[in-house]
């Protein structure tokens, strides 16, 4: 498959990510100046360069579960705190989410304008902020040449690509997000999923760019001029595409997928009942020892490294963010995940390697919680300390 | 998913019709005219893998048994099934394993009808592996030379047709091999690699060389949408080539010197085989082609049916007899095979 799909599916599912934060952190009341501190902490993690670097390099795609631990780890950037359902459920909106977006692209190609929408919504949410202005420029100026940099990554490994390669990285999403039909109450009620998980294909509105409303047969002499026209039904009501959405650093991308559909008091909830029997193949996958399993360790403890996390500054506590309406749903959702959707944290001692185990634990070490705040002189230098490190 | 069955009329030479179905990845909710009804559906163990051509058949009138593969991703499936649909029997198959992350996934499985016998093929990311027909035994194993790769590439082989006694499958650097047969067991040669394309295969089809009439049998197609007309033999010839316009041409078939092309803007086009002329383009599609099938038969070119199957991405299709009476199609993420048959 594509080695140049991971950034893509990274950035997507780190804009959903962000999206249903932001979503969830209102709902729950969280004060401003928190919610704010853990958005900008997780997007400076995102676009830390060492990490752009290492998502950058050719490689294969991870499995859903792995690239969960790279998830869990995004999400505990900062003083907030998920516990395990919650981060399953976070992982499930994510990600089916992003399997709406891709198989609803008009194009292969369409997927970089879903990524620049994501993008463009991150920019967004780095606001202004009267009690944090000036930590705030700060990290508004790291993250634009952070994002320049970025910005450059994403040119130089998409730009050139034909549509071929778009074709097959699109495939390569969709084999990552085979079988997966979880159902999200905000797609049911959108229409935009069927209550057996499946996403509505809509058969009418604009052809994709640089395709012809269908309908037409043609045909032509041995000199190539056309002798004939006939018309036909096709079925569909498609019309023109009114124009091409713009892969330029600015502009109308034209293309709504991708845009941040969580307003401010939609529930965010997913169905869990009904394990289909879609979902018996991957058990197997699931149940069964990995042989490969240190293989993608390896590559994912390089990519990890990669990822610069700060400890929690300052005397400022750290807080719990629940995915659920209630306490007592979360516990209950723990409770009743069905065996093939758990995702078990990934056991490190199943390594056989001693030096990559440390290494390994080492770096999974750093998403341990410590209980002392770090001592300081104040909230601003630890900022710009840990600024200094991208 | 929207179905289009038509059957297509050459102008001027001769007619032909040849009863067509193209298809594309989207899913209208009504049908129009109908000409075909559903039928019973075949179960599959895993969902069908988003690749194009991704439904293979083997029809097999004397034994009253048809066989479809279809692609899940690291495996394959093979299903037989009775005239009604009843499924009879089932095997998987892997893709052979090697260095790397993740298992290597199939690109595509395909049944080869040479003179003296009919051979399985499947191709992954790895090479190529070549099975008895029911997949019960594999014959042989060609590993896949990546070596002047650039890290960012993805090596694979895929399009597979077989020719007289060759096997033709494509790679992804826009090689053709050429495997040569024998009439039974594992002694199968790689006789020839051809040069014609420069971005990876997508399709090749064949017919049966067919005298003076028709000189050119096998067609292959490319990433670029570059179609490449050849004529088997000891030494393969290339006989002419059909430029594309940087849109891909995922599926193409060959008939009676006529090229038959799908193409990732939604269009089908008609060429003569021999001089690349084009006769015939449909706006077929509001997506990319991803399958496209033959069923030969005389007659003359129309639009005759149109066929949707609600909120799916179809991924194969392919005719279950050689008068085009009924077809099959695989979508992704969907674990069946849906069936169609004119009333």
């Amino acid at each position: 498959m594509s080695v140049r799909t991971l950034p893509l599916l990274f950035l997507n599912l780190g804009g959903e990510m962000l999206y249903i934060l932001d979503q969830r952190l209102r709902a729950q009341n969280i004060p401003g100046d928190k919610a704010r501190k853990v958005l900008h902490d997780i997007i400076s993690t995102m676009f830390n360069r060492k990490f752009m670097e290492e998502l950058f390099k050719p490689q294969e795609l991870y499995s859903k579960k792995a690239l969960r631990t790279v998830y869990d780890r995004l999400a505990h950037a900062s003083i907030m705190r998920l516990n395990q359902a919650s981060m399953d459920k976070l992982y499930d909106l994510m990600t089916m989410a992003f399997k709406h977006q891709v198989l609803l692209c008009p194009r292969p190609k369409d997927v970089l304008l879903v990524t620049f929408n994501h993008l463009d919504a991150i920019k967004g949410f780095i606001q202004d902020s009267p009690a944090i202005l000036h930590q705030v420029e700060e990290i508004f100026r790291q993250l634009t040449e952070v994002k320049c940099f970025f910005l450059l990554c994403l040119w130089q490994t998409y730009g050139g690509l034909s549509a071929g390669e778009f074709q097959l990285i699109r495939q390569t999403l969709l084999t990552f997000f085979q079988d997966l039909h979880i159902r999200v109450s905000l797609f049911l009620k959108d229409k935009v999923q069927n209550s057996n998980g499946r996403f509505v294909l809509p058969v009418s509105g604009p052809v994709p760019w640089g395709t012809e409303v269908p309908g037409l047969i043609r045909m032509f002499d041995s000199k190539g001029k056309e002798v004939k026209k006939v018309e036909f039904k096709h079925g569909g009501n498609y019309v023109t595409a009114p124009k091409e959405g713009s892969f330029e650093l600015y502009g109308d991308r034209v293309l709504k997928l991708g845009t941040n559909m969580y307003s401010v008091n939609r529930p965010v909830e997913t169905h869990m009942s009904g394990a289909s029997k879609n979902l018996a193949p991957r058990t197997q996958e699931n149940i069964a020892p990995n042989p490969l399993a240190k293989e993608e360790l390896n590559f994912l403890a390089r990519l990890m490294g990669g990822m610069e996390i700060k400890k929690p500054s300052g005397p400022e506590p750290g807080f719990r963010l629940n995915l659920f309406t209630t306490d007592e749903e979360e516990e209950q959702a723990a409770l009743t995940r069905p065996e093939e959707l758990s995702y078990e944290v990934i056991n490190i001692q199943a390594t056989q390697d001693q030096q990559r185990n440390e290494e390994l634990a080492r770096i999974m070490g750093e998403l341990e919680v410590t209980d002392q705040p770090r001592q300081s002189a104040s909230k601003g230098d630890d900022l710009l300390a840990m600024m200094d490190g991208l | 998913m929207y179905v289009w069955v038509a059957r297509p009329r050459l102008l001027a030479v001769r007619t032909c019709v040849v009863s067509m179905v193209a298809v594309d990845s989207q899913g209208p909710q009504d049908s129009a005219v109908r000409m075909f009804r559903r039928e019973r559906s075949i179960p599959l163990r895993g969902s069908a893998a988003a690749l194009c051509n991704n439904l293979s058949v083997l029809q097999l009138p004397s034994r009253n048994l048809t066989h479809f593969g279809v692609v899940h991703g690291p495996s394959a499936q093979l299903v037989s099934a009775a005239p009604e649909g009843v499924p009879l029997a089932q095997r998987q198959l892997h893709a052979k394993e090697g260095a790397g992350v993740s298992p290597p996934l199939i690109t595509q499985v395909h049944w080869c009808v040479l003179p003296f016998r009919v051979l399985l093929v499947l191709t992954s990311h790895r090479g190529i592996q070549m099975y008895e027909s029911d997949g019960s035994v594999m014959v042989y194993w060609h590993a896949l030379d990546s070596g002047d790769a650039s890290p960012v590439q993805a090596v694979f082989a895929r399009g597979i047709a077989a020719s007289g006694h060759f096997i033709c499958v494509g790679t992804w650097s826009g090689q053709i091999l050429v495997f040569d047969i024998p009439a039974k067991g594992p002694n199968i040669v790689l006789s020839e690699e051809l040069a014609g394309h420069q971005t990876p295969v997508t399709d090749i089809a064949t017919e049966p060389a067919q005298g003076q009439d028709y000189v050119a049998d096998m067609v292959t197609a490319d990433d670029s949408g570059l179609l490449c007309v050849w004529r088997s033999g000891p030494e393969f010839k290339l006989l002419t080539r059909i430029p594309g316009f940087g849109v891909p041409c995922p599926s193409v078939q060959l008939w009676h010197g006529t090229v038959a092309a799908g193409y990732g803007d939604g269009q089908v086009r008609l060429y003569e085989a021999s001089t690349g002329t084009l006769h015939v383009q449909i706006s077929a599609h509001a997506r990319a082609i991803c399958a496209l099938d033959l069923a030969p038969e005389a007659g003359k070119v129309e639009h005759c049916h149109g066929e949707c199957v609600p909120d799916t991405q179809v991924c194969g299709a392919r005719f279950c007899d050689p008068s085009g009476s009924s077809f099959a199609v695989t979508g992704y993420d969907l674990a069946e095979i849906l069936r169609f048959s004119s009333v």
